[in-house]
């Protein structure tokens, strides 16, 4: 039952949003005959919205914290539902067909414009999950990921401004530099971690950008870099529209190796070593773990999947000028880590969907899309703070386990 | 008996403060020692600056390795130290409070292995072979340390003994010779501490691994001891078999404080 105390609560809720949203939503000055129009049914709008809307909020809340005192007595020991779709083969394996046959129809059946929405959404998954790496599994807060991603867009325009090379030959080139630069900025920051550490990448992140704002010989400054060549199939020549869905089917291989490799190294045993880092630096060392190596390794792996993503980006735009590499493209991919669930592979995949799609779908209501998408944040992180899937690490069988298991059982049945 | 850790004129500064005051110590090959003294004595310092974590101002740590090799291991990291064959558990728990139990374990044979990066990439033969191996000898020490009905679970989640236990087993899973126990009963009932007793000399017999151990549980410490260290105030008082530590005048002083009427 509703309590009177919960109506009552609601209600003063409601008339403190209809006075904060008074000055927006209800005057509106007319500048032309000098008016003023009040528009007192956006009033009752406001009212009766958040009215119901607090209920819901308290609902929610309320089943949050059941959960989480659930949580806590170890009663949880169902697996959440993603988790059983994804390990369930009779789920899984119909969900993969399908997917394929939508990625493989996709770039023919929607407009060049969908298509070029995708490629960028997948440019940012796999970005999203070269940070994956650094902050989900590593536990380094990198704010300054974007300059890995500058540096792999610079180093194709350039080298082919240059010396003319093409999109395959700089792919690997732009890795390899964008690994090197994950280095550089790894060994100051060896000592440092959490807050200091994100301070010092988000000024290695400014830096490099600024380098390429003013460095005018180097990188023709703000003015970027135009006429990129997209990447080429043999020579053959091909129409915008083609081109356009090429590029999509190349990154769509690459995210695909991306999703891979991703996968395969954080169950391995510089994966581990890479999780015990970020749960606890002292006992890591004191295990025999080599810090210095596994932060490197780690900085340096994730950057290797910005550079690349870079020399996408700069093959896909054909343009790149510094604009493109602000602190809020880290912050974006950042989010993307968080909002799908750290070291979680279809979290981050996920979440990078979301977080470029929504954007670019809600464009239909206007001016209020960066609204939507910021209450939409807001209500992630205080409903599912762990992110949308969240990690389950692997589980090992052995038989003489199994055993020990049921024989504990049946002495507990008789 | 040959000494495996020789410990000479240790000290330690932290600013004005001699935490470590000209320490010397010894532990023989098979022994179990234990290292006891009032709270603030510096046990727990001695401990960080023999596994690296501090370096300490002067002396020397001599570390004798089973192939007859004599190093000083003053001043090197922690992983180098555990790599040599010292392994330590913590006072208070330093586990991988989200991974789980057995992979705690598997941490632990990290510096025993090998695979890199394109091992892990390329799922080659050998990596395989490496993972099954790290797997199987994890399980192997989960079962000494009675916890493999707890493979899968995470570790946050285990009853604070088998948090200890777990702690003891990851030590051992780095193949040292010589292991470091850091109050390891604390926060343990006697029936939690009778287990711990008996895994203790297990490890001993069985595993041929030497232990050294800092414990304020003066049953414990007197059931299981060859010989006992007493420091107070960064200095060694006394040395020698529980017997002797029982009755002596400097260690009973330093515990209950002197006879105002003497």
């Amino acid at each position: 039952m509703i309590k009177f105390s919960e109506i009552k609560n609601s209600f003063l809720i409601s008339l403190w949003f209809m006075f904060l949203t008074f000055p927006i939503m209800v005057i509106r000055v007319n500048t032309i005959e000098n008016t003023i129009e009040w528009r007192w049914n956006n009033m009752i709008f406001m009212g009766v919205g958040s009215f119901f809307l607090s209920f819901l909020w308290r609902y929610l809340i309320e089943r949050k914290e059941a959960g989480k005192k659930k949580d806590e007595i170890g009663e949880t020991t169902e697996i959440p539902l993603t988790q059983r779709i994804l390990e369930d083969r009779r789920f899984y394996v119909p969900g993969l067909i399908v997917l394929s046959v939508l990625i493989v129809v996709f770039p023919f059946v929607f407009s060049s414009y969908q298509v070029n929405v995708m490629t960028t959404a997948l440019i940012y998954v796999m970005l999203g999950l070269g940070l994956n790496i650094v902050v989900g599994l590593a536990g380094l807060l990198d704010l300054g990921y974007v300059a890995f991603y500058a540096v792999g867009a610079y180093s194709y325009a350039l080298l082919n401004y240059h010396y003319g090379l093409g999109f395959w030959a700089v792919l690997p080139i732009g890795a390899v530099l964008g690994a090197l630069a994950g280095i550089l900025l790894g060994f100051p920051v060896l000592r440092l971690r959490g807050d200091y550490l994100a301070i010092v990448t988000l000024g290695f992140g400014e830096i490099i950008r600024l380098i390429l704002e003013n460095y005018n010989e180097f990188s023709f400054g703000p003015s970027g870099i135009a006429n990129i060549p997209r990447p080429g199939f043999f020579g053959v020549e091909m129409s915008l529209n083609t081109a356009i869905i090429y590029v999509y089917f190349v990154l769509i291989a690459l995210t695909l190796f991306t999703i891979f490799v991703v996968n395969r190294l954080q169950d391995s045993r510089i994966g581990r070593a890479w999780i015990a880092l970020r749960e606890d630096e002292i006992a890591c060392q004191a295990m025999g773990i080599d810090k210095t190596k596994t932060k490197l390794t780690a900085f340096a792996l994730g950057a290797t999947w910005a550079g690349m993503g870079g020399v996408l980006f700069a093959a896909k735009t054909t343009f790149i000028n510094p604009a493109s590499f602000t602190f809020m493209e880290s912050a974006m991919i950042l989010s993307m880590v968080v909002l799908g669930g750290m070291g979680s592979v279809a979290g981050v995949i996920i979440g990078a969907l979301i977080l470029i799609l929504l954007p670019e779908y809600l464009r239909g209501v206007g001016e209020y899309r960066m609204l939507f998408f910021g209450a939409a944040l807001v209500l992630m992180m205080v409903f599912r703070p762990q992110g949308l899937i969240s990690r389950v690490r692997r589980t090992y069988k052995f038989e003489g386990c199994k055993d020990a298991r049921m024989q504990e059982l049946r002495v507990k049945g008789e | 008996m040959e000494t495996i850790l020789n410990v000479k004129e240790l000290t330690m500064d932290f600013g004005g403060l001699r935490a470590l005051d000209h320490l010397d110590m010894d532990v023989n090959q098979g022994e179990i020692v234990a290292l006891i003294g009032p709270n603030g004595a510096g046990k727990t310092t001695f401990f960080n600056c023999i596994t690296g974590i501090y370096a300490p101002t002067k002396g020397d740590i001599l570390l004798m390795s089973p192939d007859g090799k004599c190093q000083r291991i003053n001043g090197l990291k922690p992983n180098h130290v555990t790599e040599k064959g010292m392994a330590r558990t913590f006072q208070n728990i330093h586990l991988f409070p989200n991974m789980t139990v057995l992979e705690n374990v598997m941490i632990g044979r990290h510096c025993r292995t090998v695979s890199g990066i394109a091992g892990a990439i390329f799922r080659t033969g050998k990596t395989l072979e490496e993972e099954k191996q790290v797997a199987e000898r994890s399980y192997t020490l989960l079962e000494k340390v009675g916890l493999e009905s707890f493979v899968n679970a995470l570790a946050k989640n285990l009853p604070y003994g088998a948090q200890r236990r777990l702690e003891i087993a990851r030590a051992m899973a780095t193949e040292p010779f010589l292991l470091l126990l850091d109050e390891p009963a604390a926060g343990m009932n006697p029936l939690e501490t009778n287990e711990l007793d008996e895994l203790i000399v297990d490890i001993r017999d069985k595993e041929h691994i030497s232990i050294l151990l800092i414990e304020h549980d003066m049953k414990l410490v007197m059931s299981l001891s060859d010989r006992i260290f007493v420091m107070d105030y960064g200095k060694k008082i006394a040395q020698g078999t529980p017997d002797e530590i029982r009755n002596n005048p400097a260690v009973i002083k330093a515990y209950l404080g002197e006879d105002i009427d003497a």
